[in-house]
């Protein structure tokens, strides 16, 4: 499939869970279990992303200017840091660091 | 007009501009990672929730394959139906609004009706916030495209780090207490682990086993993970 029908049908799953929690029984979806799962699996999922983006390099590992962009929005975030700057200040890094 | 900016809509209003503006980041960094101008539009318009959009482009940006985004962008979707549920039984809408509600049922609307007690407000917090992160959203979706297009090499401009960053600022509100903390180091080391030896895309759905597997046996409070990006502040917070 090409990528514009992998986005039409990611996009149309994105509504349908939207839409399955107004269908379901409210005891269904609220269930401590369920909404335990929905809760570790966003937490994996956006681990997993940070340290794929940080550190792959096609099927690899690489340590490059992307370490100094995560190490510096650490800090930005535990300075509470609005997100766009985190973002930018991210960037900067990573550029920055490829300049030297 | 001043009383009708109740505590819920002006709540509701500066989430929906917070929110809005990092469609700018989303825009950017999905042209940076080879989609068109009209894939990144369609993304914001059609999927509009910002977890499973950076996800999408993220595995794709990793060199995964179209099935691997798409099972990355879904299963982080899981938490929508979540509050899809708290939404049907705050609101109970009805007939032709069912759908547009569940069209606007993101973290950052869930947690504002969420964040209000009396059932008029709720209303208003969903709405305000549902409509207004969806127009600024997909506004600064399209003023991020337009300027990544503009900018060229998203190598020279640090675009990577970027990503990076928009990913750990995503995932940094969740991490409230120790067992998120834990989940996370454990997902991100399978990840790092499986890197070299799976195909792309395929590590992140390894790490997504392990913490559905987590969350299914373990016995943390409910809620874990549920935090919107940008969280509803009180009503004196929010007008400091």
């Amino acid at each position: 499939m090409t990528l514009w029908g992998w986005i039409m049908l990611a996009c149309v799953a994105a509504w349908t869970l939207k839409f399955v929690g107004y269908l379901v029984p409210v005891r269904w979806m609220e269930s401590p279990r369920m909404s335990r799962v929905a809760g570790t699996l966003t937490i994996g999922l956006l681990a997993s992303l940070t340290t794929m983006n940080a550190l792959s390099a096609g099927q690899g590992l690489a340590f490059d200017a992307r370490m100094g962009a995560l190490l510096v929005a650490a800090v930005a975030l535990a300075l509470r840091a609005p997100f766009l700057l985190v973002v930018v200040l991210g960037a900067v890094a990573a550029a920055l660091l490829r300049l030297l | 007009m001043r009383e009708r900016l109740t505590p819920a809509v002006r709540i509701g209003l500066s989430i929906a501009l917070a929110t809005g503006l990092y469609g700018i980041s989303f825009g950017a960094l999905a042209v940076a990672s080879g989609f068109s101008v009209a894939q990144t539009a369609a993304l914001s318009l059609l999927m509009f929730t910002g977890g499973s959009q950076f996800a999408f482009i993220g595995v794709i940006a990793a060199g995964g394959a179209g099935n691997a985004a798409f099972a990355a962008a879904t299963l982080l979707g899981i938490r929508n139906a979540v509050y899809g549920a708290q939404i049907n039984r705050m609101l109970m809408p009805r007939g032709w609004l069912r759908p547009l509600a569940a069209q606007v049922t993101i973290d950052e609307s869930a947690a504002t009706a969420a964040s209000q007690s009396d059932p008029a407000e709720q209303r208003r917090g969903f709405w305000v916030a549902g409509i207004g992160v969806y127009l600024l959203w997909n506004l600064f979706t399209l003023v991020g495209a337009l300027l990544g297009d503009a900018l060229g090499d998203p190598r020279r401009w640090g675009l990577d780090g970027a990503a990076v960053a928009a990913f750990l600022a995503l995932l940094w509100p969740r991490l409230r207490s120790r067992e998120p903390v834990a989940i996370a180091i454990v997902c991100a080391l399978v990840t790092m682990l499986a890197l070299p030896w799976v195909p792309p895309g395929v590590p992140i759905l390894l790490a997504a086993t392990v913490a559905a597997i987590w969350g299914w046996f373990g016995q943390g409070p409910a809620d874990e993970g549920l935090e919107p990006d940008v969280a509803p502040v009180s009503d004196k917070e929010a007008s400091r």
